[in-house]
């Protein structure tokens, strides 16, 4: 089954362009050109990634990003021409994913759609544990006793990337290999934005944070875990490369 | 003490003096003071001494007149008497004493009959003076004159009276006692009325005369303060103006010169903040515009950078022509791409946007990552990369970006311009102060040229092709990056010899630039100085030729994106399939 991927811009000729370069990666595209028809064509396209312009006459791509993002956790990636702080984090606080600046090379946008819509088919069944917080790897579901705990995709990769491996701390770099995919030097106010939203919904007190921590100057790792039986599961030894949290 | 109240003395006179050189009101008033009190002390001086004269003249002339009478009149007595013997003449002087004393009216003192010292009459008459009077009153040139003169003489002498003196008038003449031979006859005038009415009229002329100055003082201050306040005011509002508060007026009152001071202050302020305003929005326009561009440029080239892209893949099943064609739209499209970003970024930088994100950083790990990347455009071209870097971490609080950014154009630089040579990187630092020196051994430059390198869009050579990738902005914006950190980009170079790129960086963005840890090659450095003063050049360590480049601002605003490093990827890859004629120099 191809990925189908909703492409949302006013530009025609981009939207098409787009289309032609995703159709070459056997991806099936669909077209939306603007912000107010957008949630209907979401809704009847249901695709497995959104690709929104920033800037849409009519109600705006952060607007629709917030639409989209209400009513489910498909991956958001933002095109956009201006790469200012402020649009970007707008962008990116209304619940994208990623975001690729223009002007773009197919190649990176192809990377950047592929990356959010891999699946971790070889996941093993696998249960992490970071602060008072149970991961179900397989089954894509957090806990926190009882109760569940709703994540996009995105934030559930970030966590338990974090989780996998608690004794280390990950720069902003590394986070973004492993949970984005870049290879190259990128933008980090990703993670930074992506940790705030993670932590808006896992911690007790995001002010205060006990499965998120900062590691100040270097970056984030996961808290110790807390709990009745916290003699459980130790976690897969990780890779080689590893900064020690020590 | 004393050298307590000397501070004081010296403070106040220190005040003083700053009150004197700051304020026009005081000066007016001080010379007003000054000028007016001398005129009053010539003035009042004339007048005492000129009231004075004919108040004692008229006086002299009565006492000659009474003395010339009463020495008439005694003389006539004693002829008429007959005095044949001693006893008879003393009983004869005895008689006329009161009428000797009285001469002279309200103002008689009395009298004193001297004989000549050097008579040779053989009769002497004694007790011939008033009480209270003695000879030694009389100055001996007084004596002298009426000894030698037959005529009245006169001089002022100095009465006792009680504690003091007054002043008083002698008038002499010689008088023929008979028997006795020649006598001096002088009467005592006193003057002591005149002299009191002198005294009042010397009084009244000094009081009047402070009166008069301290009157013109406080007029002159009052004065001086009406005209001087709408000037301080003016200056103040001017002053403030010029600290940037466009909207400072002065309140304008009546119609008089001060008025249209005032007016035309106003008008002139008026005039400036709308031209200051006007100038502000074109220049604000002008960066929005060039920032508007830049941005809406980027869709279409979007489209088209994917296009260009997608006939690139396929263009083995195209015909020579067209696949050549679909290269060299890929390799154009990408330097437009470089181009579009470096023009956005040096908009940021001219419109302030440009701001420090700061954080302590390893350079070496900086230079390490640029020389790699730049590994395969010195492989292709047969360029040696030498680096040298110290063994202990060097660090300084930069933005990562920025110093890579920096570092790549100068590399990537160096490296197109090599021919074949090695290029060498070196990093040093002290304790204030982080370099960076890239030297090639290529074609170099003329120094002459040197400080023109960063110019936007500058070109040694304008006449050969631009062929290469690069914006033409790199150096500039290298510049701006190092400017921002509070560091500088010097350059020197040598034709044939090749050319050298320092980078200095203070430790932190706030520390002060030390002198550079890494000289400029000395094979560089020219042999003469430039002459030229207006040549923003300065020398540093004995090096001649060495450009500091003219800082430009940078304030706070938005971060930028990736800038240069488009521009320096498109140097890497894009520009390498096109390079056959000779390249630019620093293009």
């Amino acid at each position: 089954m191809t990925p189908r991927v909703l492409v949302v811009d006013d530009d025609t000729a981009l939207a098409e362009m787009i289309g032609i370069v995703l159709r070459g990666e056997g991806i099936t595209p669909s077209f939306c050109a603007d912000g107010a028809g957008a949630l209907a064509a979401f809704r009847e396209a249901k695709p497995d990634l959104v690709l929104l312009d920033l800037m849409l006459p009519g109600v705006d791509g952060i607007e629709v990003c917030r639409r989209i993002r209400a009513e489910s956790d498909v991956p958001i990636v933002m095109l956009t021409a201006r790469s200012d702080t402020s649009d970007v984090v707008a962008g990116l606080e209304s619940g994208a994913d990623d975001y690729v600046p223009k002007p773009f090379k197919p190649k990176e946008l192809v990377a950047r759609v592929r990356a959010r819509l891999r699946r971790r088919e070889d996941e093993v069944p696998e249960t992490l544990r970071a602060g008072d917080l149970v991961i179900d790897v397989a089954g894509h579901a957090v806990s926190r006793g009882e109760q569940q705990i709703a994540l996009t995709p995105l934030e559930f990769d970030l966590l338990a990337a974090l989780a996998r491996k608690p004794w280390q701390v990950f720069t902003r770099e590394v986070l973004l290999e492993q949970v984005w995919g870049y290879r190259h030097q990128a933008d980090t106010r990703l993670v930074n934005v992506h940790v705030q939203r993670l932590r808006s919904k896992i911690e007790h007190d995001p002010e205060h944070p006990e499965v998120v921590l900062t590691v100040r100057g270097v970056g984030y790792r996961a808290g110790a875990v807390k709990g009745d039986d916290a003699a459980a599961p130790s976690a897969p030894q990780g890779g080689a490369g590893t900064v020690d949290a020590g | 003490m004393p050298g307590r109240v000397g501070r004081r003395l010296r403070a106040a006179g220190a005040g003083a003096a700053q009150r004197w050189r700051r304020s026009l009101q005081v000066r007016v008033v001080g010379l007003t003071v000054a000028l007016s009190t001398l005129t009053m002390a010539v003035v009042g001086g004339f007048l005492a001494d000129a009231i004075g004269e004919r108040l004692f003249e008229a006086r002299r002339d009565q006492a000659f007149a009474e003395a010339a009478a009463g020495a008439q009149a005694f003389q006539e007595r004693l002829d008429q008497a007959d005095v044949p013997t001693a006893v008879e003449l003393r009983q004869f002087v005895a008689d006329n004493r009161e009428q000797l004393g009285s001469v002279g009216g309200d103002g008689a003192a009395g009298y004193l009959l001297l004989r000549v010292p050097a008579s040779e009459a053989s009769v002497t008459v004694n007790g011939s003076l008033s009480a209270g009077l003695t000879p030694g009153l009389l100055s001996d040139p007084l004596r002298e004159a009426v000894r030698d003169r037959p005529t009245q003489q006169a001089a002022p002498v100095a009465l006792p009276r009680g504690e003091g003196t007054v002043p008083a008038l002698a008038v002499g003449q010689r008088v023929d006692l008979a028997l006795a031979g020649q006598y001096e006859l002088y009467f005592v005038i006193d003057l002591s009325r005149e002299q009191s009415t002198l005294d009042a009229v010397q009084r009244v002329l000094v009081v009047g005369g402070l009166l008069l100055v301290l009157l013109l003082g406080g007029v002159v201050s009052v004065v001086t303060r009406l005209v001087v306040r709408p000037v301080r005011e003016a200056a103040a509002a001017a002053a403030r103006m010029s600290a940037g508060d466009l909207d400072q007026r002065v309140d304008v009152r009546g119609e008089d010169d001060l008025a249209a001071l005032g007016r035309t202050f106003n008008e002139m302020a008026a005039s400036l903040q709308r031209q200051i305003t006007r100038l502000a929005d074109l220049s604000r326009l002008q960066q929005r515009f060039v920032s508007d561009v830049s941005h809406e440029l980027r869709t279409p080239l979007t489209t088209m950078r994917m296009a260009g892209e997608v006939l690139h893949e396929a263009r083995g099943d195209l015909e020579p022509a067209a696949s050549r064609s679909a290269e060299l739209l890929l390799a154009q499209l990408d330097r437009f791409e470089a181009l579009l970003a470096d023009l956005l970024e040096m908009s940021r930088f001219d419109a302030g946007a440009a701001a420090l994100d700061a954080e302590p950083v390893d350079l070496r790990a900086l230079v390490a990552r640029v020389v790699e990347h730049a590994e395969p455009v010195a492989a292709a071209q047969s360029v040696p990369v030498l680096v040298t870097v110290p063994p202990e971490p060097v660090t300084a609080e930069a933005e990562a970006r920025r110093v890579e950014r920096v570092l790549r154009n100068l590399v990537f630089n160096a490296v197109e311009h090599a021919e074949g040579r090695p290029v060498e990187v070196e990093l040093a630092a002290d304790g204030t102060t982080v370099a960076v020196l890239v030297r090639d051994h290529g074609i170099g430059l003329r120094p002459e040229d040197a400080e023109r390198v960063f110019d936007r869009f500058w070109r040694a050579d304008p006449a050969r092709a631009r062929t290469t990738g690069g914006s033409g902005l790199g150096l500039a914006i290298s510049t701006e990056d190092a400017v921002l950190h509070g560091g500088r980009l010097e350059v020197v170079g040598q034709l044939g010899l090749g050319a050298a790129f320092r980078l200095l960086l203070p430790r932190t963005p706030e520390a002060e630039l030390g002198p550079s840890p890494l000289p400029m090659p000395a094979d560089l450095a020219p042999a003469a100085p430039p002459d030229d003063p207006s040549a923003p050049s300065v020398l540093v360590e004995g090096l001649p030729g060495v450009v500091l480049v003219p800082s430009a601002a940078g304030s706070p605003g938005a971060w930028g994106d990736a800038g240069t490093e488009a521009a320096a990827d498109a140097i890497a890859t894009a520009s390498l399939p096109v390079v056959q004629p000779p390249a630019g120099r620093r293009g």
